[in-house]
């Protein structure tokens, strides 16, 4: 939701240049638009609604790793906070601590998507043969 | 989950994975620029994400989640395997136009092919959401 919020606020932001002079770093906040809006409004919610909703894995660990859920959080917001704060910058000042940010940015976010991807391909399963003949 | 569910999901994960790893090397491109060709990969990264995860996994989801038929489950499945077909061939037909040079007809068939995966998915999916009373 905050990044919903947020990405709508960009949107404005960027509207605004059309009836306001707003200062330069403004024109780079395209690519953040919309990666707050896709990674981090559509793409969140759809891994939290997954890590909520996919069946089981086992009764030990219905929802599979738990570590890989936080961890897919931690990364993918991370990076994607990264990005929001370093892409304006890099593009108005190229400076070698931005860019290398931008990289680091990109490696939290793959890694962050890889860790969910990774915990929800052992939840796609059948179900068990109960289950299985009430649903045909 | 069924069958068909589990293939729309994981070929959604698969994608997914795709998408953020073009994703992330075109982020990390941009901060520290080392390969300029890379940039040639944001269709393929929108494609992938846009249609290959995020329209895949709705498709799989609805197809496992909405109701199912009081006798025979989820009915006749032909529309839905169509659908898998025809989207997951969209849309590397669209990325391949793109990175082979293909003619412009093969990035129209692949978009054609894409729309008829969703109304041949949407047909087969209309009689099953229907309220507690099946009432459409």
């Amino acid at each position: 939701m905050f990044y919903l919020a947020a990405a709508l606020l960009i949107g404005a932001i960027l509207a605004a240049r059309s009836v306001w002079t707003l200062p330069a770093l403004v024109n780079g906040l395209g690519p953040v638009y919309f990666h707050a809006f896709l990674v981090g409004w559509i793409t969140q919610l759809i891994f939290g609604v997954a890590f909520w909703m996919f069946p089981v894995l086992n009764k030990e660990h219905p929802r599979g790793s738990e570590r890989l859920g936080w961890a897919t959080y931690i990364l993918l917001n991370l990076g994607l906070a990264l990005r929001v704060m370093a892409e304006p910058i890099n593009g108005l000042r190229p400076q070698a601590i931005w860019g290398w940010l931008l990289v680091l940015s990109a490696l939290l976010q793959w890694l962050g998507g890889l860790c969910f991807v990774i915990n929800s391909w052992g939840r796609v399963h059948p179900g068990s043969r109960r289950r299985q003949e009430n649903k045909t | 989950m069924p069958l068909l569910a589990r293939l729309l999901v994981k070929t959604a994960l698969i994608h997914l994975a795709l998408g953020f790893t073009f994703g992330g090397l075109m982020l990390a491109n941009k901060g520290v620029p080392f390969y300029p060709a890379l940039w040639r990969l944001l269709p393929a990264h929108m494609e992938l994400l846009l249609v290959g995860w995020t329209v895949q996994l709705a498709l799989g989801v609805a197809y496992w989640i909405l109701p199912r038929y009081w006798q025979g489950g989820r009915g006749d499945t032909r529309g839905v395997w169509l659908a898998y077909f025809f989207l997951n061939s969209g849309v590397w037909l669209v990325i391949l136009t793109g990175w082979l040079g293909l003619p412009p007809f093969w990035f129209l068939l692949g978009r054609l092919l894409q729309a008829a995966a969703v109304i041949a998915f949407a047909a087969n999916i209309w009689p099953r959401i229907v309220s507690r009373e099946g009432l459409g």
